[in-house]
């Protein structure tokens, strides 16, 4: 699949603070791509570009093989993390006007709406005000506010943070399908699990600079650490006594007769290995492989952005 | 332009659905007008029906009182105590007594009985015909004619003539009150749709909607919208109210200013004859009028006043001097936070169009001062200063002056504020200080 955003060396300041740093990204066409990052470290910054609510200092954005122009407004939705409606206004009458922003007609905006009114059983809101909705019907209307116009680039900041787990299933169903019908992705996001499950690929930021892009499936693997957890019936002792120096006991516990071990191997020594040395000792009841989740990798390089600059700054001083 | 057309109708829309909004524009003039109705009413003495029994013991007023509409007055030679025994019985509503004595003087001389107090207009209208006759008596007991007296008098009225730079004279028909109305009507307009643009850039910004418009259309786009939309409205306010004033003012001034028009046609005609005739003529039907000079150089300033100019300068200062402190008003709304914090943002823009009042007030008092002079040239506070100065006959190059500073400084601060408007309005949680304001201008 060809790019459908491609972001170039992007940089911006503000009076005194670097919120982007030389950031590049690609945003492969019809995938769901996780922008993850600790709080501050300049996601909305890079949001906010994309959606020319502000311009980038030095850098460029291409928006599928166009340079980023106004005209691109219309193929965006986006749904920022500071979200509200107008509380005094109808909602039929709010999501008219905000869809005609976006370059429909009326007739059109009218005939889409019906049609989001109807699949969320919504059409007896029409009339009603947003003040009289309760938080999860606010968030409703903001859904379909930002995909009324059929947008080929959805733009989500946090979609998930305060949607109840019934409403954001909702939300997650309908960027799944959203998917399907063709629709590029990008949200960001602090829980992980979301990412691990929606997800193609991400990029980290930390501190204004990218640390880390990829698909979720490479980068996990590229961080796998040669642990397995292995649960058996039979002699522990003579369990370990098989490993010799060929790994390292991370965690053990016993239930039922039946001990569960987590081990990290030596460089060199493969999980089968370590399957055939162990088999004639005890009888396996399940082997894994331990492979990070998103959540540790996110911690550890953060933890990591953050350690280097902190030496950094104490060596200065 | 469809986007910045829909930001406005949406501004016209919001605002024509609210009821608030709908109430204030029909209930303000209707208030005005029955306040002013109000008052004249109140100044206007009640007119209740008087049936007089008057009982002159001095033998001078035989026949000489005159009642009028609702005056009626007999004579008759009673005893003072029967009549005031007898007198509501016999259908008076009072009885008034004129002791013997009266021509020597002294308190007391002159009494009226009543059960139902006959009110301060009867009291003035009886108490001056008595003064005025005892004045004549006294003057004929000296030998003296009433009349060399009264042709004697004279009101004198100062002609004001400003000689301009070519050597013509106008006269000034300067009415400074006036001007000073349409400088207050210029404050109160400003300051009440800049409020308006300003609320409605700080709703959008509480409300958190403000991220997902400037997503669609540009912030200054939003902006201009804005202010438009509010000026659209307020355009659309002031014909109703303008439309409803006038009504209620015409029907008013039929009821209330009847008398006096056709009084002051009267007045005009005596006038005259006076100029034809010189002093010959008898004075004493324009002495009448002379406790109304007053209102009557008051009704020909009102007549007299080139209300074209006084409209188109209006509507011209009102849209410069909206656009100017509006797209301000945006800015600083864009900068709040909440509704605790504008307090602090408004005041300096509410003290200068403060400022421009008091230039205005001025102006009634020394309508060629400087400090008046520069007042209706800086941009802050010419549209209410000029509007003040308008009656007195200002030069073209000072009109074309103040109003080409105005619109130029208006391009100059929407253009700033378009520059504050789109970072202030993604500022959240912040304090937001001048300082901080400043720096945004530099943000690319």
């Amino acid at each position: 699949m060809p790019d459908i955003l491609q972001i170039k060396n992007v940089s911006k300041k503000y009076s005194n603070h670097a919120a982007l740093n030389d950031v590049s990204i690609n945003i492969a066409q019809n995938s769901i791509f996780g922008l993850l990052g600790p709080n501050g470290a300049g996601k909305t910054s890079l949001i906010r570009i994309i959606n020319q609510i502000t311009g980038p200092d030095s850098g460029e954005i291409i928006f599928k093989g166009e340079k980023l122009n106004s005209n691109h407004v219309e193929r965006i939705g986006y749904l920022p993390e500071e979200r509200g409606l107008y509380k005094k206004m109808s909602v039929g009458d709010q999501v008219l006007y905000l869809a005609q922003l976006k370059g429909l007609s009326k007739a059109d905006a009218k005939k889409r709406l019906t049609y989001w009114f109807e699949k969320f059983e919504m059409q007896n809101w029409w009339k009603k005000k947003i003040e009289e909705l309760s938080k999860g019907m606010q968030q409703k209307v903001q859904f379909i506010v930002t995909v009324i116009h059929n947008p080929e680039l959805l733009i989500l900041d946090e979609p998930f943070s305060g949607f109840d787990p019934i409403n954001a299933q909702l939300i997650k169903n309908e960027i799944l399908e959203l998917k399907k019908n063709g629709a590029t992705i990008i949200f960001s996001t602090h829980n992980m699990g979301s990412v691990e499950e929606l997800c193609d690929s991400i990029a980290l930021i930390n501190k204004s600079e990218k640390i880390l892009e990829g698909s979720v499936k490479e980068i996990r693997k590229n961080f796998r650490t040669n642990t397995f957890t292995v649960s058996f019936k039979g002699n522990l002792l003579g369990f370990t006594n098989t490993l010799w120096a060929g790994g390292e006991i991370l965690n053990k516990h016993t239930e039922d007769d039946v001990h569960t071990i987590t081990l990290k191997l030596a460089n060199g020594v493969t999980g089968s290995q370590l399957l055939q040395a162990v088999l004639p000792t005890c009888e396996i009841h399940s082997f894994n492989e331990v492979i990070p989740s998103m959540n540790d990798i996110f911690i550890m390089k953060v933890n990591q952005g953050n350690e280097i600059t902190g030496t950094k700054s104490n060596y200065t001083e | 332009m469809r986007k910045i057309r829909l930001i406005i109708g949406r501004e016209i829309k919001s605002k024509l659905t609210n009821k608030t909004f709908i109430i204030m524009t029909i209930l303000a003039p209707l208030l005005i007008t029955g306040f002013l109705a109000f008052m004249i009413k109140m100044s206007q003495s009640e007119k209740t029906e008087q049936n007089v029994l008057v009982i002159d013991d001095s033998k001078l007023f035989k026949d000489k009182l005159s009642g009028n509409d609702y005056i009626t007055l007999s004579y008759s030679n009673q005893d003072l105590k029967n009549a005031v025994s007898e007198f509501s019985q016999k259908g008076y509503s009072c009885v008034l007594w004129i002791s013997p004595t009266i021509i020597e003087g002294g308190a007391g001389a002159i009494k009226l009985f009543y059960k139902k107090s006959p009110g301060f207009g009867f009291q003035t209208f009886i108490k001056d015909q008595l003064e005025k006759i005892i004045y004549e008596n006294k003057l004929k007991a000296n030998n003296i004619d009433p009349k060399i007296i009264s042709n004697s008098k004279q009101n004198v009225k100062l002609i004001l003539e400003k000689v301009n730079d070519k050597g013509n004279t106008e006269e000034q028909s300067s009415f400074a009150l006036f001007g000073f109305l349409t400088g207050a009507l210029m404050f109160f307009f400003i300051s009440m749709y800049g409020m308006m643009v300003f609320r409605s850039v700080m709703e959008e910004k509480t409300n958190r909607i403000v991220e997902l418009i400037v997503s669609s259309v540009k912030p200054f786009e939003l902006m201009l919208g804005k202010i438009i939309g509010v000026a659209v409205l307020g355009t659309i306010q002031f014909i109703i109210m303008g439309l409803i004033t006038f009504i209620l003012t015409t029907a008013l001034s039929a009821i209330f200013l009847k008398d006096i028009s056709s009084q002051l046609k009267v007045f005009e005609t005596q006038q005259e004859l006076v100029k034809k005739n010189g002093t010959n003529v008898d004075f004493s039907e324009l002495e009448k009028f002379d406790d109304k000079l007053e209102l009557f150089d008051l009704l020909k300033k009102i007549q007299k006043i080139d209300y074209l100019e006084v409209i188109i300068c209006f509507i011209l200062y009102f849209i410069g001097g909206y656009l100017f402190y509006s797209s301000l008003m945006a800015a600083i709304g864009s900068a709040v936070d909440s509704e605790s914090d504008s307090q602090q943002f408004t005041t300096p823009i509410m003290i200068s169009l403060m400022v421009g009042y008091f230039i205005a007030s001025k102006t009634m008092l020394d309508p060629d001062s400087t400090i008046v002079f520069w007042g209706s040239i800086i941009p802050f506070t010419s549209p209410i200063v000029m509007m003040s100065r308008i009656t007195n006959g200002v030069p073209l190059w000072e009109l074309a002056l103040s109003l080409s500073v105005l619109y130029i400084s208006f391009v100059f601060t929407t253009w700033l504020a378009g520059k504050i408007y789109r970072t202030g309005i993604l500022m959240y949680g912040k304090k937001t200080s001048w300082k901080e304001i400043g720096k945004w201008l530099f943000y690319k």
